[in-house]
């Protein structure tokens, strides 16, 4: 099942096979590749923007004040969990075709999600209470920006997990339903690299 | 301050043009003026399109086009539009200068506006469309491919290039445009020291069409590495095309930092963040960094395509196989890798310890060793060829002498103790036009020239065309040569006025030099009217009017909208030229099959709307605009994605009755030889001389 013939894009291919649906999902897999990498390039400007404020905080809040660990092990519970169950879902696809599986999977997906940015925004509600609005410093701006980027990044992959799963009811598994399921895995995947970038640079480095 | 919340902040008193009648000076005639003259031209492009009644052709057979070719047409139109107004905010300046001694007909703050859009539409407005639009044309036709791997995304990327222009065209008309230069510095564009819309016009302009071009340099990669024609290896490709991969992966990666920058920038000015200001721990260098992380590659995604259209048009005109293909491969990956660690020698006198200064220093100086193998490359292939000094060889003949220089000045520049010296001086100036003049503009004149006959079915006049690429030349040099002399006299870049009266000949020299290169300019588009008048006995429809080499060439012209009746199958590197070596050019496909193509779409054109209106109304605070906008962007995408993609099917036997007439008319026309290349013998059959081919 992993010679070159069955697994034509990088990524989970769509069932066992695919024909010329297999050869159009390889190209718009590879196309959301480099989307990504762009996009990692704009999270890694971020991240060194607040690498290089690291020490602006004018006199207001620094990163022993706004850490909250607790909170950040549950959001990391919560995201990790959440691609996870994207797996299950993927793998539902793949094996079973079941779309009834696939959408409770997906369902399960967004709710973990949203639990997690829920939990930011309550971290970010308790922030702005205590003064630590981005308008303070620009070690604030930099921090607010950079976890708010992928909080952002995080919310529009729910709302994109809303709309396939109306598509799997609508459309039905068809093969492009089921490639751009495919694109919307490696999203998910991909925010959850970033997350164990921030939690470790942003966070772990502020409680040390 | 109170805002409406209709119009945000704004008002009457913002429409430009009418300042002249409350406040008349020389200096609000030529603003006023220039915006009246924007407004004249936009109601004259409607009249004409309704009295022609050329509304519906435009909607059904361009703004609705997925077509590649025409979307890389329109990219050129965008360009050459911006073109005009970039062109004569030039000689506005250098006519200021002539004049500045102790003053100046233009107010400081104007002259500081007019090379702020000057340098924005020069860079964003105008090169990166040519070289977009020449990619988008030639990428698919070279590799053998019947579009681009997203045609939607595809016209979406012209749509929000496009609607940053026009968000550059509205801030002559509608407020002012920023006055800190094409990168806008902060703290310089933040809200303390510039609060109007200025620096927002800039943001949401460079932010719109830079997502734009990040899209397009996706979809160029993708095209390169999963669109081939079978047996079009990588390393049988055009050069183009390699030069378009490599410009491809830069667009990818190198806009992102512009993008980032230009909302850190929009973070500070509307929401107070601290980025960039003076104060609260805001960090200005951060952004010299970002911007020039994007702005160092931002120069190899200008040049690098434009090195490719030499090196077709090289061995096109001197008939001869590409000199040392693997080195010049080579060479453009080398510069594409090396653009990405040099951003720094923008900013040498702002502070680095001085072994960063060195590091960055050598690393520019580098890049000089694949430049020089391309030149060497391209002179090698010169040698001893058939050269037909035709109007793209007139560019390329000045491109070679003074890009050289360019060059060398580049080197000079690269040296942190020398650029002590003469940074932000003219010598600057100079040192940019000069390479950025004859490396991309004069490729894009000369690709425009090759490649018209295969886009339009007609050639270009070649006299005229000829003046121009003179005019270019010389006007060019007279304009821009002397600013070195001027910047190491020490004379200031972005000045408004001067006291030291040796300056002045020199500024008379350069304002009458300018007004050459206007001249250039408007011979070029005369080129395009009389050829246009002229098109019968200019008329190319056999495709291949100058012995071409690559498979582009083995199409009629204009060529159909499917490219290829048969998606060719390649086995040598230039296929065409040794097809036609071995006497067996234009085969005839055994059989046709249906093709089926993406139809018209509105969605790039409503997009095109939406970020327009959205930069808008984010430069003018009208926060419900700007919010509707916003939202509309995605809910079209969603909407539309949950519908097919619409197909049209061109029957295989209208395929089939087009091609086989087409090479009827092959086998019926004699050929024309080299010396009557440029006659109305020439019908797009050349008889070919070439007898190698690799």
């Amino acid at each position: 099942m992993t010679d070159a013939a069955t697994n034509l894009h990088p990524g989970l291919n769509l069932g066992p096979s695919h024909g010329e649906a297999h050869e159009e999902a390889e190209v718009v897999t590879f196309g959301f590749w480099v989307f990504l990498m762009s996009d990692l390039v704009t999270f890694g400007l971020f991240f060194a923007t607040f690498a290089t404020m690291w020490g602006s905080t004018a006199g207001g809040p620094g990163p022993d004040e706004i850490v909250n660990l607790g909170s950040i092990a549950g959001q990391t519970t919560l995201l990790l969990a959440s691609t996870l169950t994207f797996g299950f879902a993927s793998i539902a696809m793949k094996y079973h075709d079941a779309p009834g599986r696939i959408a409770m999977w997906l369902g399960v997906t967004a709710l973990l999600g949203a639990g997690f940015v829920a939990l930011e925004v309550k971290d970010f509600i308790h922030m702005a209470e205590i003064g630590a609005v981005p308008q303070r410093s620009g070690y604030l701006s930099a921090f607010w920006s950079l976890v708010g980027l992928h909080g952002l990044h995080v919310s529009m992959g729910i709302v994109f997990v809303g709309v396939m799963v109306l598509q799997i009811y609508l459309l039905g598994m068809t093969s492009r339903v089921k490639s751009r399921l495919l694109r919307l895995a490696l999203y998910w995947h991909f925010l959850d690299i970033v997350w164990v970038g921030i939690m470790s640079g942003v966070f772990l480095a502020g409680a040390l | 301050m109170m805002d409406s919340p209709i119009f945000g902040r704004l008002t009457f008193d913002d429409i430009a043009p009418l300042a002249v009648f409350r406040n008349f000076s020389l200096n609000e005639l030529v603003a006023s003026g220039a915006g009246w003259l924007e407004v004249f031209a936009a109601v004259g492009v409607v009249a004409a399109l309704t009295y022609f009644r050329l509304w519906g052709p435009l909607w059904r057979e361009w703004l609705t086009s997925q077509d590649h070719k025409k979307i890389g047409i329109m990219y050129m139109v965008l360009g050459f539009v911006m073109m005009a107004r970039g062109v004569a905010e030039g000689v506005i300046m250098r006519g200021h200068l002539a004049t500045a001694l102790d003053g100046g007909i233009l107010a400081p703050e104007h002259f500081a506006e007019l090379f702020s859009t000057h340098g924005t539409i020069m860079i964003f407005f105008v090169a990166m469309p040519f070289i977009t639009g020449f990619m988008n044309f030639l990428i698919p036709l070279q590799i053998g491919s019947r579009d681009m791997a997203f045609p939607l995304m595809n016209q979406i990327s012209l749509g929000m290039t496009a609607a940053g222009a026009m968000l550059l065209l509205v801030s002559l008309v509608v407020g002012q445009f920023e006055t800190g230069g094409w990168a806008a510095y902060p703290p310089f564009t933040g809200a303390a020291f510039q609060p109007g819309v200025g620096p927002d016009y800039w943001i949401w302009a460079i932010v719109v069409s830079g997502f734009g071009s990040m899209l397009s340099g996706i979809n160029f990669a993708v095209t390169i590495y999963k669109m081939r024609a079978p047996g079009m290896t990588y390393m049988r490709m055009p050069v183009f095309c390699w030069t378009a991969l490599c410009t491809a992966i830069l667009l990818a990666f190198a806009m992102p930092p512009l993008t980032v920058a230009a909302l850190m920038q929009a973070l500070d000015r509307y929401l107070d963040f601290h980025f960039f200001t003076n104060d609260l721990g805001g960090n200005m260098m951060n952004y010299a960094n970002l911007f020039w992380m994007f702005g160092h590659p931002e120069v190899y995604i200008l040049i690098l395509p434009a090195y490719g259209i030499y090196s077709e048009l090289t061995a096109t005109y001197s008939a001869k196989t590409l000199y040392g293909y693997t080195s010049l491969v080579l060479a453009t990956m080398c510069i594409a890798v090396m653009s990405f660690t040099v951003w720094v020698h923008h900013f040498f006198t702002m502070g680095n310890s001085a072994t960063v200064n060195v590091a960055f220093g050598i690393a520019t100086m580098l890049i000089a060793i694949p430049t020089g193998v391309k030149m060497y490359v391209w002179l090698a292939t010169l040698y001893r060829g058939r050269i037909r000094m035709t109007v793209p060889m007139i560019y390329l003949g000045g491109f070679m002498v003074l890009f050289v220089l360019g060059g060398l000045s580049g080197i000079i520049l690269a040296n942190p103790t020398i650029n002590y010296q003469v940074h932000n001086t003219q010598f600057i100036v100079a040192h940019f036009h000069n390479v950025i003049l004859p490396g991309v503009v004069f490729a894009t004149l000369a690709g425009i020239h090759m490649w018209f006959p295969k886009a339009f079915g007609y050639r270009l006049e070649e006299g005229p065309a000829r003046l121009s690429a003179i005019l270019w030349i010389v006007g060019f040099s007279a304009t821009f040569l002397p600013l070195y002399v001027v910047g190491l006299l020490g004379y200031p870049r972005r000045s408004a006025s001067y006291t030291d009266p040796v300056f002045e000949p020199y500024m008379i020299f350069t304002a009458l030099g300018s007004l050459l290169i206007l001249a250039a300019f408007a011979t070029f588009a005369w080129v395009f009217w009389v050829s246009w008048r002229n098109r019968a006995a200019l008329a190319v429809p056999l495709g291949d009017p100058w012995d071409g080499r690559t498979l582009e060439w083995a199409t009629p012209a204009p060529v159909p909208e499917y490219n290829f009746a048969v998606i060719p199958v390649i086995g040598t590197r230039e296929p065409f030229a040794v097809e036609k070596a071995s006497g067996r050019p234009y085969v005839r496909p055994d059989e046709y099959e249906d093709i089926r193509l993406p139809a018209p779409s509105g969605v790039g054109f409503v997009l095109c709307v939406c970020a327009g209106v959205f930069g808008f109304a984010m430069t003018w605070w009208i926060w419900w605009l700007a919010a509707i906008s916003l939202v509309a962007i995605p809910t079209v995408l969603v909407v539309r994605s949950f519908f097919p993609d619409r197909m049209v099917t061109i029957p295989a036997d209208e395929v089939r009755r087009d091609t086989e007439a087409w090479l009827r008319a092959i086998d019926a026309a004699s050929g024309v030889d080299r010396g009557e290349e440029l006659t109305s013998a020439n019908r797009g059959f050349a008889r070919t001389d070439l007898k190698e081919a690799a």
